[in-house]
């Protein structure tokens, strides 16, 4: 095994993306991510919380501005790397999906290995031969998550819960420095939106790693975050503590007052 | 809010939901017209389909009773064609996953998939026989050229339809396995070929299916197979032997069409 993971840090400076030019979606976001701690971003839909995640792990590629992503004494810039030095890095920032993501057709326990894709070479990886630590470890967090049961399932078996607990292991399996989850309860139950928020929140802390959430449910994110991020036509709006988030705030970030009634 | 005294009623709404447009009307009629310009073209009449009639009962009935003594012909006719059908297959299946892959749009540049997709065309645009026809002059009779032929065809059956599969593949699977630093080969094998195996599955098992019944007919030109024997069985008016022919090759696609289905099965897609 591995040492235990240090925690990552992450540091946006005058963030740009514009999909067609001349209309940004991020309009300049600058923002410091470090330490322990569940960060949730919140605001309304269209205003740039997916295009934010997407960029830090460069899913997407931003216009403008710069990420710097800090761990293990090493400090890159996201934003300037490509190819194998991109996949090198990307391999540290681990993302849980909306919709899980999951490939299908896999069992939980491909799903789960396809979290080391990075660290396995292209003979070994086609023929499903993967360290005897790597499986180990999948098998620890497969517990760890409560699907102990579920290795061979295939994922298109699983309810939706029982899949973003996949997706959230499958991270978890890069060993990431940073971790982040783009709306990760919002296909789901508010019983079960619960229990992933807890689970995300609980990892990160026992990593010491930092989470960013991007999140609809303002209640929700009150109730797990330690720093609330408010965003709104491509700029952060706010960004706290969930005390500091007032019913004047709200009207800020989304707009509109009918709906705080 | 205050509500209105009296909502405005809305417009009247008149005529069929669904009308068929005045051009697919036109194009019915049309399609109409030219069905019927077509057989008085063909000379197509009830006279001659009912003389047929007569001669194809004359011809069945003088199949019978079947040749039930040239098992050495038969027998290495069909084995041949069994071979090439095999062979075919799966040399086309091992040139037609590179091929389907570099014609994907949604995974390789513009220009490859241009190159992928000219083979592919060129693959299809010619009937098997006329490709066996090509590789007899190339490469002598036998069952070489026919190997080649459905070969050829293989490539433009599989290569196309799983180039398609591929562009249909959920992008959202793809992206989760590169998000966590997969290479390139490693997204291949963890992100887009598991979406896409069952129904490579699919097509291989087809394409075996459509070369089985091909390779009892590149060998009437020359291109190895039971169609060699069957061509000279006409010509002799051998009919009895035709029809052991027929229907040994109809035994044989009944019996493959239950063992893809098996294997299918096996597979579970």
């Amino acid at each position: 095994m591995s040492a235990t993971p240090t925690t990552g840090a992450l540091e946006i400076r005058d963030l740009v993306k514009a999909y067609k030019p001349g209309q940004p979606v991020l309009k300049g976001i600058s923002l410091e991510i470090a330490g322990t701690g569940l960060t949730s971003v919140i605001g309304p839909s269209g205003t740039g919380k997916s295009t934010l995640l997407r960029c830090i792990n460069r899913l997407i590629d931003p216009t403008a501005g710069s990420i710097w992503l800090q761990h293990d004494g090493e400090r890159v810039d996201m934003s300037a790397l490509r190819g194998a030095a991109l996949r090198a890095q990307r391999r540290h920032i681990g993302m849980v999906f909306q919709e899980y993501n999951l490939v299908e057709r896999l069992t939980v326990m491909e799903n789960l290995l396809t979290g080391r894709l990075g660290y396995v070479g292209a003979w070994a990886a086609w023929r499903r031969r993967f360290p005897q630590a790597d499986i180990d470890r999948a098998y620890e967090l497969l517990d760890t998550v409560g699907l102990g049961a579920f290795a061979n399932q295939r994922a298109d078996a699983l309810s939706g819960g029982q899949r973003q607990r996949v997706g959230i292991a499958r991270a978890l399996m890069q060993q990431p420095r940073v971790l982040l989850a783009d709306e990760p309860t919002s296909s789901l139950d508010p019983k079960t939106s619960v229990e992933i928020m807890t689970l995300l929140r609980e990892q990160g802390r026992a990593r010491g790693i930092p989470v960013v959430v991007n999140i609809h449910d303002v209640d929700l994110a009150r109730r797990f975050s330690d720093r609330i991020i408010g965003m709104s036509g491509g700029h952060v709006v706010y960004d706290g503590d969930g005390a500091g988030l007032d019913e004047a705030m709200l009207k800020t970030i989304y707009g509109g007052e009918d709906w705080l009634q | 809010m205050s509500a209105p005294a009296s909502p405005p009623l809305p417009p009247a709404r008149t005529g069929a939901p669904f009308r068929a447009s005045a051009g697919v009307r036109a194009a019915g009629v049309l399609l109409a017209l030219y069905t019927l310009y077509a057989l008085s073209q063909l000379d197509f009449s009830w006279q001659r389909f009912s003389e047929g009639l007569g001669h194809g009962a004359r011809l069945i009935g003088k199949m019978f009773p079947p040749d039930l003594d040239k098992w050495d012909i038969l027998g290495k006719g069909i084995v041949e064609s069994l071979q090439i059908a095999v062979l075919a297959t799966a040399l086309g299946i091992a040139l037609s996953l590179p091929v389907g892959f570099l014609g994907a749009r949604n995974l390789m540049p513009a220009w490859v998939t241009w190159i992928a997709r000219f083979i592919v065309a060129v693959c299809r645009s010619l009937h098997p026989v006329i490709v066996a026809i090509i590789f007899v002059k190339a490469v002598g009779f036998g069952a070489l050229a026919g190997v080649l032929a459905l070969t050829v065809a293989s490539i433009g059956f599989i290569g196309k339809l799983f180039s398609e599969a591929i562009e249909e593949i959920s992008p959202k699977q793809v992206e989760a396995v590169r998000a966590t630093g997969a290479s390139f080969m490693n997204m291949i094998a963890f992100g887009v070929l598991p979406q896409v195996f069952s129904r490579f599955i699919g097509f291989a098992t087809y394409q075996l299916d459509s070369n089985l019944r091909n390779s009892t007919m590149v060998g009437i030109v020359g291109a190895g197979g039971i169609g060699g024997a069957l061509f000279s069985a006409f010509q002799r008016f051998d009919y009895g032997f035709v029809f052991t022919i027929l229907a040994t090759i109809v035994a044989i696609i009944v019996l493959a069409e239950i063992g893809t289905n098996a294997l299918k099965k096996a597979l579970d897609v």
